[in-house]
């Protein structure tokens, strides 16, 4: 059938053009001269601490995601509770808004004449141009991913099973454990999947609040765009690489959690 | 707490010198070049990937090749890929020493690229389920009624896909409105390429977050009504199952 086969071809060569082809690009200049250089800004001391912030920083954030989106998915679909909507809405914000937004958001609560600018002072507590406000940043742009994932799931198991259990006798602490928890496991697990992609690749909100300090508070990725603005490209691909065969095994990781979800 | 409070500090310090000098801030030649850029790449992107994004959802469900799944996987990539990296990925194909000869880079095309990189999995991943529950035997019966393809397409598969596309559509444009990762690499900030977001942020580094947060309002506000817009559209594909 021709139409078939032109569909095949244009939604294929639209993949190749826009996502294959350049990160295969990205590989090739990368390895274009060797190992060697690519080892050489990998093991260079900015290189390390930069991915020991963003590591750091995806450290704090995804745990804390977790065990707050699962309680927010428990909240919206079990309970109900004046503002439940609110909470709803809000929680998928940081997905629609701007990471640049939401930077500059922290920027002015915690700026020097922010709104706790001053209190902070004079406690001399550094939040901005610091590690605080970049796990802060990372902990608002990956909010809503396990909440997400967890929220159908919990709509379609309802609460028959979680009901006999309490007939039985069974506390809430064993409910939650026993039943809930072994239910949602794998929504929950694609969900921190998502989240840590999300923290390890954040950008936009990161750049504004860290300032972009060179050995202390520069992330992986600001480094990448740092190294740009210098002219420094071999290095900023060497960088990038490590990130994109990041995000391949995230993919794969999320290939392999997902057919579970959908029974 | 982590999410309400900044927002609230946000809009507090957009208004905090009136709305006047909000107004002012807001009709600058600079801010309405980059919100008027803005919206109107979103615009252009996320029709690109409606449409495309609908043929590619299509041949992943309909059609059968080897290596489907493979691709199938592949759609995700934009989810998983820093936009920053997405966009040194774009700069390094379609930069300053193109192997391919084609050298975008600073250009309003390079924008439209770069959003299209992410927010291609947004219309496939809205329109495969729906596609996937579409009941093949529908089509094949208007099929032998003497329906073309063409028309079994606009009065059977379409209006069954429309919810799913729309809110794919929506996704992809609230997505491109406040992307910056992928853009800031390969459009830069001339003035003919900065997209509000890069606005923003060269503005607080200027040191003007009060300036900022007039156009960061904006992005605010436009997310909000998507947002809103998504929800209106779940509401509405799921009134009959409540019913």
């Amino acid at each position: 059938m021709p139409s078939r086969l032109g569909l095949r071809s244009v939604a294929l060569g639209y993949l190749l053009v826009i996502l294959l082809a350049p990160l295969g690009m990205v590989f090739y200049r990368t390895f274009e001269h060797g190992l060697a250089p690519v080892w050489r800004v990998l093991s260079d001391h900015y290189t390390v601490h930069a991915f020991e912030i963003t590591l750091l920083a995806t450290a704090i954030a995804v745990p804390l995601n977790t065990v707050f989106g699962v309680l927010c998915a428990l909240a919206i679909v079990r309970r109900r509770f004046r503002g439940k909507g609110l909470l709803n809405a809000f929680i998928d914000l940081p997905l629609a808004v701007s990471p640049v937004v939401i930077g500059l958001a922290l920027y002015l609560l915690y700026g020097r004449s922010g709104w706790f600018g001053p209190w902070l002072q004079a406690h001399g507590i550094q939040v901005l141009f610091a590690l605080p406000a970049i796990v802060l940043a990372t902990i608002f742009v990956s909010v809503p991913f396990v909440a997400r994932e967890v929220i159908p799931v919990l709509r379609e198991l309802g609460t028959e099973q979680e009901q006999a259990a309490a007939t039985l006798g069974a506390t809430r602490r064993q409910r939650f454990w026993r039943i809930t928890l072994p239910s949602i496991r794998w929504a929950v697990i694609y969900g921190v999947i998502l989240t840590t992609a999300r923290c390890l690749g954040e950008y936009g909100a990161v750049a504004v609040v860290s300032g972009q300090i060179e050995g202390k508070t520069e992330t992986a990725t600001t480094l990448i765009d740092d190294m740009i603005q210098n002219f420094q490209n071999g290095d900023a691909y060497a960088v990038a690489v490590v990130l994109a065969a990041i995000a391949v095994l995230v993919l794969v990781l999320m290939t392999l959690t997902r057919p579970r979800e959908a029974l | 707490m982590i999410v309400v409070l900044p927002i609230a500090a946000l809009a507090w310090e957009s208004k905090r010198d009136g709305t006047h000098a909000f107004w002012q801030t807001i009709s600058s030649p600079e801010a309405v070049g980059a919100l008027k850029l803005t919206f109107g790449a979103a615009l252009v992107v996320a029709l690109i990937n409606g449409v495309l994004g609908t043929i590619t959802a299509w041949v992943l469900v309909r059609d059968d090749f080897r290596g489907r799944s493979l691709v199938n996987a592949v759609i995700d990539l934009p989810f998983a890929l820093p936009t920053i990296v997405a966009g040194l990925t774009l700069l390094a194909l379609y930069g300053p020493g193109s192997p391919v000869g084609i050298d975008v880079a600073f250009t309003r095309t390079a924008i439209v690229l770069a959003l299209c990189f992410v927010t291609l999995p947004f219309v496939i991943r809205t329109v495969q389920p729906v596609l996937l529950e579409l009941d093949v035997e529908m089509e094949e019966a208007a099929r032998s009624l003497g329906a073309g393809r063409l028309a079994v397409f606009r009065r059977i598969v379409l209006p069954n896909l429309l919810p799913g596309i729309l809110s794919g559509v929506v996704l992809a444009l609230a997505r491109a409105l406040g992307e910056i990762g992928s853009v800031v690499l390969v459009a830069g900030s001339t003035t003919h390429t900065e997209v509000a977001s890069v606005f923003v942020y060269n503005v607080i580094q200027d040191g003007l977050a009060a300036e900022a947060s007039a156009v960061a309002v904006v992005l605010l506000a436009a997310a909000f009504v998507l947002l809103l817009a998504v929800g209106a559209l779940r509401f509405f594909v799921t009134r009959h199952e409540r019913a």
